[in-house]
Formats: C-alpha cells, structure tokens, sequence
C-alpha cells in the first residue's frame, strides 16, 4: 500500500494516455500521511488499481497542458532567480515591502476566488476557509509589515574582556534562492504563510503548490504571477516529475510541509548540496482528557481541533483521544451531543465540513475502519459515501494498540479513543509512539499540567483547547524527531530564512602583543587570566608576577 | 559490558547497544535536572584543571601544538565556556513567556526548552580538545545524553578524552567512541536526535544525507577560503601582526576560520608583503623550520597535499616567502605567494595550512566581487579605516562571521553565533547558541475554559462569517455590527 514501484507508475501513464511520463525518476513523492497518491489526467492508482476519478481530477486537466517541466528548464529557471538575487534587488527593504503589500492586496481581492478554489480542492467550508487559511495568510502579512524593519535592525551584542576594545552585532542576511513545497490540506496558507517568511527575509523564492489540490495549485500560479516581482518570485505547478527536478537543484533552503517519508527524500537531496531545510512534518497529536473539567467546552474544542479543522486532514489536528475508562462514556455523549449540535442528524449532508481530498484517500481511511479488529470498536459514526468522498465524523472506542489506526496518522475523520486507569499512563502512551507535531491536555489540575509540559516532547503543546497555538505569533511552529525540524511563523519566519552572520569590530588601537609568538612564559600566563577574566590575576601577569 | 571496551565501537550492532543504553537513561529523565547538568560541567572544569599538562602534552604528540596555543586557545577557552555556562543555565532553562493574540484570548504562552534526546558529536583533528568538548558541553547544558567521536587524526587526544571523560564524566549518558571511517560509519547508522559535525563539506554531506534517513537535524561546522581584505591608510604592523594571529598562529593555517588568502590593491602589496616579512621573523625567527612556536602538520598526508598545492606549475614561481620544508618532522615554513592565477588548486580549494597567496586588485572594492565569485566562507576578515567600505563590506560579503580589523577573535565572544553558510555549514553554536543548538523549542499555550466564543464552531452561519470577519480584523464597529445582527455588507 505504502509504496507503488517505478515501472507500475509507468505503466499507469502508457494507459493514461495524456501525458508523457516516461522519464525515469528516482522518488516517489506523496503528501500527508503514507498513503500513495499520483495524479493523472485520467487515472488514479493505489494498490486496489485503477479507479476513474473525474471528481478529484476536474481541473489536472488544464495543469497538464502546461509545458513538461524537466530538469534543464528548472535550472535555467533557478539560475534566472540567482541572478536575480545577486543583483542584490530582493535585499532592500522596500523591495520586501512592496511585495508583501501586493500578497495583501492580492488576498483582499481574491478572496472570493480563494475561497472558490478551496471548495472546488476540499468543499472546505467558507468559514474554514477564511479563518484558517484567508486571514491567517493576511495577519502574517501584516505582522511581517509592522514588524520587518525592526527584524532587520542588527542585533547589538555584548563583547568580551578577550576581545576589548571592540562591538559587535549579527546581522540578518537573506539566504538566496529558496524552494517552498507545500501540502494540500492547507494550500493556500501553507504555500503563501512560508512564501511571505521568504520574502521578509529578502531572499528569491520558488513556490511548488499540491498537485492533490489542483485548483488552488492554479490559482497560486496565476495570482503569484498576476501580483508578485517574477523576477524573483515564482510558482511551478507539478507533480512528482516536477518537484525531483526541482530537488535536483541547489537551494540555499528548502521548507518542505508534508510526510516524514517525502520529508527524508527532502532532506537527502538537501544533503548534496549542503541545503538547510525545515520540515514541517506531522504525526499522531493526542488529546489527554481528565475528569475534572468543563465538559462542554473541551468537547467543543476537541471537534473544533477535528471535525471542524478540514475533518481532520491538518498535521495539528487532534488524532486520538485519552482518557480514562470511568470518563470514556461522559466524554462519548458529549462529543455525540456537540457533534450534532455542529453538523446535524446527518453530517454526511452538512455543508459545514469539508471532504476527504482524494479517493486514494478516501481508500486508505476505509481501510483503517475496515480492519478486523477496528471495524466493531465503532462507537458513533462510520457512513461513508465514495461517490462524494465524505465519511461521517466517527468515534472509535478501545481499538487495538497494534491497529493500524493507532500507527499511523490517520488525517481524516475518524477519533480513536484510548482509555486507561488513570490519566498518568497516558504519558506512557503518547511516549510509546513517535514525537508529534501537538499535544493537547484538558485539565484543570496544575499538577497535572505541570507533569505533562514537563514529560511530554512535542512540537507545541496547548492545555485546554486545541489548534489556536498556532494562531499565536510570539511561539514557533514546527516539530521535533519524526513531526519535523526548524520552525516557522512571526519573527521566526524571518529567521528560518535567514543567515544570522557574526560581525565583530575592532580598531588599531589597544592592540596586546601578549597574543603573538614567540610565547614566553609570562604571555601565557597573561593570556590565561585575560581570557578567564580574572582582573587580579591579569594586574599580577602585567606585573610579572605569578601564582603558580 | 565495560565502558573501556566500548569506546571503540566497531561494528553497527555495538553501536546500536551504546545508543539503546544511553536512550534508556535518557529516557529515566536524569540529565534533565538542572543539578546534573551543572554537576556534569563542574567536572568539566575539573577535569581540564586537573589534566591540563595532560592536554597540553596530547596535543604537542599530535600537532606539536605551541604549549601557549594549546592552553589559551583550547583550555582556556573551554574553561571559560563551562564558567559561563555553569552561570547561566538556569536563567536559559526557564521557559521564555510570549505574548498572546486576541484569538486566543484569554490565553498564555511559553517557549519551552526541552532536550533533544541523544546526540552524537563527531569532532575534528585541528583544535581536537576544544571542538570536541565544546558542543559536548552545550549538549549537556541542554540536557542531552551525548556521544563524542574525537578524530582518529589527532590520536594521542582522542586516547586522552576516552580515558577523561570515562574517568570524570557520569558515563551512564555520556560516552566516547574512537575510531575512524568504520565506527563512524556505524555510528552514523543509528537514530540519533542531533548530529553535530565539524570538518569538511564532503563528509558534511555524507553525515547529512545519513541524518536524513532518521529525520535527525544537523548542525554541520565546514570551513572554506576565508579570506583578508586589506586596505591601505591602516595601521599596517597592527594588521600584520594580527594577520599573522590568523593564520601561523593559530595552528599554522590548520584552523576553520585561518585566514586563507589576502586580497589588497596592487599598489599596496609590496608594503604589505615587507611588513609581513618583518613581522614573521621577529615572531619566529630566521629559520621558522626550527621555530617551537609553529605547529607542524598533522600528517604525511596533509603535508603532501600542501606541497602539491606549492608544486603545482602556475603557483611555484609565484613565492614570495619562505617555501622551505622539512618532510621528516612534517613541517613547512610560513609561505608566501604574490599573484597566483585564479584558477589555480590553491585558489580553489580550502588551503589548511601556513601557505598564503596574495591576490592583488585595482581597487579595493574589487575585491568583493572576488569573495563572491567563491562559495561562502566560514569567516571574511577586513582591515580598513574607511567607514563606507565596512559598511559595503558586511552588507556585500556574506560569511559565517565577520570580523572588520582583526582575524579569528569573534570566536571568543560568547554572544557571536559560530556557524558557517552554506559551503562553511548550517546551524550554529557558541554559548547561548549552544544551548539552543541542542535543545527543541516546545511551542505551549495555556487556556481556561472560561470565555468559550461560540462564533468558532459550526454551524456556520453568515452571522458568524461576519462576526468572525470583524473579530479578526480587529474591527470593534465590525464586531458590534455582526452582533447586533446588523450587516454593512
């Protein structure tokens, strides 16, 4: 299932027909989750075979009419920005200025065909649409444009005795030419929040949007080309062939968001070229639940962190549930209670949750439902209807810990509830899998609190709802082990793309020639209490006298 | 299985039980306790009190490194780092609290610093005492169970840190592996959750491209022609003399941030070229060959490699100075070259070692575009009294570090990151840098249940489209408006 060789892929495209894909490649690339996902005009694969796909695939067939990107073109591409960049336009810090006014602009007007594309890709909700992706793209806008002239200040340090007399400072510099590889769950704000990062930084950016959402792929392409400096800012559309050409190449960063596989092939082709990257990675995010809380509220929160977050296909969504058997039955009628409340007797018909972005998807969540031992741990929910990829929002309750759905990051609908005696284990749990991207704890005991922060390794963390974290500039977003490395978001966009260069400065004057050869005796002891800083020891050194 | 035993490592499956081990007592939460780690540092400290004829003599055997080099550059320095360390821990330990939005409100935030678990630290051959300690003390100041791979080029040091760290060190989570290509190749197998490396971009590549495979940052410490521009109008014996600081002085030229090569005008370079003659004989005599103030050269190897460098057709009538060399003892004199080609070996790889080509210009804003025509740095040195040209000079050249009137010495301020771009590295270290290099970030907010704002969740309504709209574009009429039901729409 994981994985779909080389040559049935080529055989997929003799029978797909429309493109030419018979370039051999070396990676194969998938987004979120480990599930294998290629487009193809008409075609779509997974390890069941070949299913028809008109729905997903409405609008690929206008991407592919676009030119075959292949490696030369890609680096004449890259090559085009470098100059760019070496001419030394993108540094200026009206140059940033003007480019992030146009990404607002771009944003205010648009809107509506943003919001359009977004339904078109995942029928993701309007109002999903506008506060997760819409005004979180525009409030890193205007927060870089406040904030940028003071981020590029150098940053004053203190000196040391060693070095006196001198100052010193680090000055942020941008990095060069940049790719951004984005994901399909939030395709705008996940291309245009680390673009926008990029650019505050001063640096040429390639943007490669999802294949998997292929109509904001479009839009990207279109808008970024409409309102932004293509000298130096750029949007390939594309998929596997694209994104390996693009690899090829020598990046001064790389931002990747998507799967720790796809992520390790990131990071290996980064590794030739010396590459830094940030990989924004996902994993399974638990939500512990104690007893002594407001029940509405967290519940509330939870699905607000599940259901209502793109039904569950964002790498911060909540992907289990802790909590203990005596509590299991009061938290279960409450989510039933809310999510009705939310969604209606029949969620399958809600216009209020987006969809399932894909059949191969859609495929790989019916079968962590469907296997043996999950299959009759369903508690509420379980509808599915393939025709329109929507599958209801479902409750599992102590499915098998050697489950699929309890070993991978399931990314869509379904919430597996875990229960132990007492609230305690639940760090050994979360412990027992991989570190996630978020942690989440409802509680009202500080104690508890306390422990958790303390014991548990995640990318964030947020005690007593979920999501809203990374809404909060002042914090980093990014993960740690397998949820990713590096982070992003406010100040530390910037930074991510920027090189923190050292500058000390010295005059002529007050030079000590205890530092040059020949090395006698007294200039090492000299030398020695001067570096320690110890001033007694410095006067009896310049006095010729010693302790030794 | 004995500590001693286990510092060579030599297949993976070994190596696989040293990181199974220490990840257990990782995992027992013991190095997170603030005490640890200062216990840890404090026996640093004691350690290099101690033993410091020991390493001074350790790295006499592998480099015939000047004593004064030895216990000032590498001891002293260390000393100072752990001090500082040990002084500020606990004020870098404590979460950082951030500001929070109105989305969130009420709401507080804290940036957490946490371990990254284990880390491997695999150190070169030139400074082999302080880059390998270096990193391992931030690794401990961050509460990381550490393994040290000293380089198997400076043997009698790596023999040295195996016995000292076994001896003064809680070996339980901290540990050496000597070895070469083979034991890091096995060590480079395993799961680790920082890798710091410093050497060449080659190796820095291959370390790399094995983290990948575990999703294991890195932070890559490479080196690169870090060159000196030299401008005229200065005080030129106080430049020489620091010229020469960087560069025999400082390991004879086997230093990641050793001044490469000079660039300075055509006029000025004869001027330039008699004062760093003068000053190199009052610093080490008529005969340097014999001078006990140089280290020599590592090895055969690399003094092959050097005198290739000088050999080379184009290069060897372009000597200035010096030249000599003495293949038994593995020493070669400070060597200076005037107007070497471009394309020659010497101007294309890093040099590491006392030879120094002078490329000379027109203009001294020339030579900017020279630096950048070549990968980035590790360092860019400058020596100029002209206010315009330093300031064109840290905006025009990029490098790891820069230092305007002096060479190496911003390695010595604790406040300057150290770390290379590109070519030279990623990520950096050096006191608070350190602690930050090895340990995660963890991003926490802290709500109550209180002030739950029903507009987040569905059914969504236009009302809640609205409401939502004004809240935030922190529009407080807006808000009003969708409240009360109105709409400007």
């Amino acid at each position: 299932m994981k994985s779909i060789s080389v040559h049935i892929l080529r055989d997929c495209s003799a029978v797909g027909g429309g493109a030419s894909r018979g370039r051999a490649f070396s990676y194969r690339f998938t987004r979120k989750s480990n599930q294998t996902r290629l487009s193809f005009p008409n075609l779509i694969t997974t390890s069941y075979g070949f299913k028809s796909c008109s729905a997903t695939l409405s609008v690929v067939a206008e991407v592919e009419e676009k030119p075959k990107f292949d490696v030369h073109k890609t680096a004449l591409l890259v090559k085009e920005l470098r100059k760019s960049f070496n001419s030394g336009r993108t540094r200026g810090y009206e140059w940033r200025v003007s480019q992030l006014k146009s990404i607002e602009k771009m944003i205010d007007e648009k809107e509506k065909e943003i919001t359009e594309a977004l339904h078109k890709d995942l029928s993701k909700p309007e109002l999903e649409a506008f506060i997760s992706e819409i005004s979180q793209a525009k409030s890193s806008c205007k927060l870089a444009l406040k904030e940028l002239s003071y981020w590029m200040i150098p940053k004053k340090v203190k000196t040391s005795l060693t070095t006196y007399p001198s100052s010193a400072e680090i000055v942020s510099e941008p990095l060069g030419v940049v790719l951004v590889i984005s994901t399909w769950n939030f395709p705008f704000l996940l291309s245009l929040d680390p673009v926008i990062g990029a650019i505050s930084a001063g640096n040429a950016v390639v943007l490669k949007p999802s294949e998997i959402a292929p109509a904001t792929s479009l839009l990207l392409s279109s808008l970024v080309e409409e309102y932004l400096d293509n000298s130096a800012i750029r949007v390939v559309q594309g998929a596997v062939d694209e994104t390996t050409a693009l690899l090829e190449q020598k990046w001064d960063k790389i931002l990747y968001t998507g799967s720790a596989r796809v992520g390790r092939i990131v990071m290996a082709a980064a590794a030739k070229h010396l590459t830094p990257v940030t990989l924004e990675l996902g994993g399974k995010c638990p939500a512990v639940v104690d007893s002594n809380i407001n029940l509405q509220v967290a519940v509330r929160r939870i699905i607000a962190g599940k259901w209502a977050c793109n039904n569950g296909q964002a790498c911060i969504d909540v992907d289990y549930i802790i909590t203990t058997k005596e509590f299991a039955p009061k938290l279960i009628d409450s989510l039933i209670y809310e999510l009705e409340q939310f969604f209606g007797k029949d969620p399958m018909e809600s216009n209020d949750i987006s969809r399932i972005v894909s059949s191969s998807h859609f495929a790989r969540l019916v079968k962590l439902l469907d296997e043996d031992k999950v299959s009759d741990k369903i508690v509420l929910g379980g509808q599915r209807d393939e025709n329109q990829l929507k599958i209801a929002p479902t409750i599992l309750l102590d499915v098998p810990e050697d489950s699929l759905i309890m070993q991978e990051e399931i990314f869509g609908p379904l919430m597996p509830i875990v229960t132990v005696e007492n609230l305690e284990d639940s760090f050994e749990v979360i412990k027992s899998k991989p570190k996630p991207l978020a942690a989440y704890l409802f509680s009202n005991d500080e104690q508890l609190k306390k422990d958790f922060v303390q014991n548990i390794s995640s990318g964030g963390m947020l005690i007593n709802d979920t999501i809203l974290h990374v809404a909060t500039d002042g914090l980093p977003f990014g993960g740690v082990g397998e949820s990713g490395m590096g982070s992003y978001h406010g100040k530390f966009s910037f930074d991510a793309f920027s090189h923190k260069k050292a500058v000390l400065y010295r005059s002529f004057d007050g030079d000590a020639s205890v530092r040059y050869p020949p090395y006698t005796p007294k200039r090492l002891r000299l030398l020695k209490a001067l570096i320690s800083g110890n001033i007694i020891s410095i006067i009896l050194a310049l006095i010729g006298w010693s302790k030794d | 299985m004995a500590a001693e035993e286990e510092s060579r490592v030599v297949d993976a499956k070994a190596a696989a039980r040293l990181v199974k081990g220490l990840r257990e007592a990782f995992g027992a939460g013991k190095t997170r306790s603030y005490e640890w780690r200062v216990s840890q540092l404090k026996s640093i400290l004691k350690m290099m009190e101690d033993r410091e004829q020991d390493i001074a003599e350790a790295l006499r055997s592998d480099l015939a490194k000047p004593e004064l080099e030895s216990v000032v550059y590498e001891v002293a320095m260390l000393k100072n780092t752990c001090t500082m360390v040990i002084k500020k821990l606990k004020h870098w330990m404590m979460p950082e609290k951030v500001k929070t939005s109105m989305t969130s409100f009420p709401s507080s935030a804290e940036i957490v610093p946490e371990p990254l678990g284990v880390v491997l630290v695999i150190s070169p051959w030139n400074y082999p005492f302080l880059l390998s300690l270096d990193p391992v003390v931030g690794a401990i100041a961050a509460g990381n169970a550490v393994v040290l791979k000293p380089s198997e080029i400076a043997p009698a040091t790596s023999a040295l840190l195996a016995k000292l760290i076994r001896e003064y060190m809680d070996n339980s989570l901290i540990r050496v592996v000597e070895g070469a290509v083979a034991e890091t190749s096995a060590l480079l197998e395993q799961k680790w959750d920082k890798i710091c490396y410093t050497g060449n971009g080659r190796v820095g590549r291959i370390v790399m491209a094995a983290a990948a495979k575990h999703l294991t940052p890195v932070l890559l410490e490479l080196g690169g022609k870090s060159p000196v521009v030299v401008d005229s109008g200065i005080n030129l014996q106080v430049a020489t003399r620091r010229i020469i600081a960087g560069k025999w002085a400082c390991n004879n030229g086997q230093t990641c941030v050793a001044a490469d090569y000079i660039i300075t005008t055509k006029d000025y370079a004869p001027k330039l070229l008699d004062s760093l003659k003068h000053e190199l004989e009052k610093f080490y005599g008529k005969n340097p060959l014999e001078s006990k103030d140089l280290s020599r050269i590592v090895n055969a190897n690399h003094f092959a490699r050097l005198t290739k460098l000088l050999d080379e057709d184009k290069v060897s009538g372009k000597i200035v100075h010096g030249g000599e060399r003495d293949k038994p003892n593995l020493k070669i004199a400070p060597t200076i070259l005037l107007d070497v080609p471009r394309d020659s070996t010497i101007m294309n790889e890093e040099i590491f070692g006392p030879l120094l080509p002078i490329i000379t210009v027109e203009k001294v804003e020339d030579s900017v575009d020279i630096i950048n025509s070549g990968t980035k740095p590790l360092a860019a040195y400058l020596f100029t009294n002209n206010k315009k040209l330093k300031e064109h000079f840290v905006m025009a050249v990029s490098a790891g570090g820069m230092v305007v009137n002096d060479t190496v010495i911003h390695l010595a301020v604790d406040n300057l990151p150290f770390g290379g771009v590109q070519e030279s590295g990623m990520g950096a270290y050096h006191g608070k840098f350190s602690f930050d290099a090895f340990s995660h970030k963890k991003a926490v907010l802290y709500r109550g249940f209180g002030g739950d704002v029903p507009v987040r969740y569905p059914p969504y309504t236009k009302g809640k489209l609205r409401l939502m709209k004004a809240l935030i574009s922190g529009s407080i009429l807006g808000a009003i408006f969708a409240l009360i039901g109105w709409s400007k729409d």
